[in-house]
């Protein structure tokens, strides 16, 4: 999910960059030097398991995965997702350096509101931790869809339904990404809730208390 | 399945001052982004050619990069000249096809593929580590730099990592298809990446604590701005100036 180079206007790519800036400068304030190590540990294998092709009929389609994200890292999505499509654009030229921005916000947002959204719920009891993961990893596809549809309107009304057909294109990979968020919320609940938000340990950004009194 | 290809090579591209690349990367990536007249355009995409000719990558590579990133492209192809609103050039069945969306989806065309051949020519010709100490020399804030260098020496880590959960799958007799199994399958596994994700950066985090790591990385990495650079910025300057006034001089 992330719009190529050339495609949008000036105005667009600049709004996506401040929008993104600031989302990024955010997450960076929360995110302190002793946590970077962790954060960048989780954000490879998000990156990693981003490349996992699902199959679905006689197509596959690839995660996307920020719900997840937004749901362990909270504001901490900014920067990792900016490094992540840094990384996937030296590696695979997908995207570039003039649409980081867009498609920073295109990821990152959702991830954000599915942090706020949904970060209390997937850490109470299973009957609504479950329906409440599958719903953040649609909406995060389904949100992030609709940023794309709007960054193409905003550059020229014309592309209303091309739009109209990224949103639709996406319905698919919305539900296989809610199925996949369910199972994995679920799978870390009980293995490792500690990594969900709201539990009371809620390691995935807290310090390491061993480490700090060493 | 992760391979950085295009950072071997020994062109005079490859050989320059990675700052300097970088800066003027994005310098023209802009310049080709806001440009919108075809002389501009048509222009940009030959010298963006010329640059990974310069690079000496292996052509197949390069026009397997090409093809895979200009899936949306096509995309827009399909759509884009049909549901435009302007004049009919001729009609497909009911459908006319305007005349302004073939020439915005021309511009898109042209755009995407001069920008993409630059930034593999300037971008993808070095290696990750060597752009990351690059950038936190153009004072790009040192946490994203960290997050980006760990990010990147990591994901070999967890690549492998999921290799071997995956093998572990399949000789249990995983096989994927679409059903419900599939998918809880590789939500587990991907859920057991995670975890192994989390265990590494403790362990990772506490022996960089025991090693003395005080919130600061040390780069060895020595950039010069060399007669090459020189060369080339005069080169890369003189393009995007005629580039802007391919754009904004009318020729009669």
């Amino acid at each position: 999910m992330h719009i190529s180079e050339g495609v949008l206007s000036g105005p667009v790519l600049i709004s996506g960059i401040v929008l993104a800036a600031a989302g990024t400068a955010i997450g960076l304030k929360k995110l302190d030097y002793d946590h970077i190590p962790r954060a960048a540990i989780l954000s490879a294998s998000f990156f990693v398991a981003s490349l996992i092709h699902i199959p679905i009929g006689p197509s596959s389609v690839h995660l996307i995965l920020n719900g997840i994200v937004g749901i362990t890292l909270g504001w901490g999505a900014f920067p990792v997702i900016l490094v992540a499509l840094t990384l996937q654009a030296i590696f695979f030229q997908f995207g570039g350096i003039t649409t980081l921005g867009v498609n920073t916000m295109i990821m990152a947002l959702p991830a954000v509101l599915c942090y706020y959204l949904f970060g209390r719920m997937v850490s109470k009891k299973a009957s609504i931790a479950i329906p409440a993961a599958f719903v953040c990893g649609a909406f995060s596809i389904f949100f992030g869809a609709i940023m794309v549809g709007l960054a193409l309107i905003f550059t020229e009304e014309n592309f209303l339904k091309v739009s109209y057909l990224v949103v639709m294109v996406h319905l698919p990979i919305m539900i296989i990404e809610g199925i996949i968020t369910a199972f994995c919320v679920a799978f870390l609940k009980k293995v490792q809730p500690d990594m969900l938000p709201g539990s009371s340990e809620q390691i995935s950004f807290a310090p390491q208390k061993e480490a700090a009194g060493d | 399945m992760l391979q950085e290809q295009f950072s071997t090579g020994n062109s005079q591209i490859h050989r320059l001052d990675p700052r300097f690349k970088v800066v003027v990367a994005t310098v023209y990536a802009f310049v080709v982004a806001l440009s919108n007249r075809f002389p501009a355009l048509i222009a940009a995409l030959i010298f963006s050619f010329a640059l990974v000719g310069l690079c000496r990558l292996d052509f197949l590579e390069v026009a397997k990069r090409i093809a895979l990133v200009n899936g949306f492209i096509i995309f827009l192809w399909l759509v884009v000249p049909l549901t435009f609103a302007g004049q009919p050039l001729f009609y497909l069945g009911p459908f006319g096809v305007s005349s302004e969306g073939v020439l915005v989806s021309a511009r898109i065309t042209l755009k995407s593929n001069a920008i993409l051949l630059a930034f593999i020519a300037l971008i993808a010709s070095s290696t990750v580590a060597t752009l990351g100490s690059a950038l936190s020399r153009l004072r790009i804030p040192e946490k994203i730099i960290y997050l980006l260098l760990l990010n990147y020496r990591y994901i070999f880590v967890m690549e492998e990592e999921y290799r071997r959960l995956l093998r572990s799958a399949s000789i249990r007799g995983f096989r994927p298809t679409s059903n419900l199994h599939t998918y809880k399958t590789y939500a587990y596994l991907i859920g057991m990446l995670f975890v192994r994700a989390s265990d590494r950066a403790e362990r990772v985090y506490k022996a960089m604590l025991c090693r003395g790591f005080a919130g600061r990385f040390y780069s060895l990495h020595e950039f010069s701005f060399s007669r090459l650079d020189l060369i080339w910025l005069v080169v890369m300057t003189i393009a995007i100036i005629g580039l802007e006034i391919l754009e904004w001089v009318k020729i009669a």
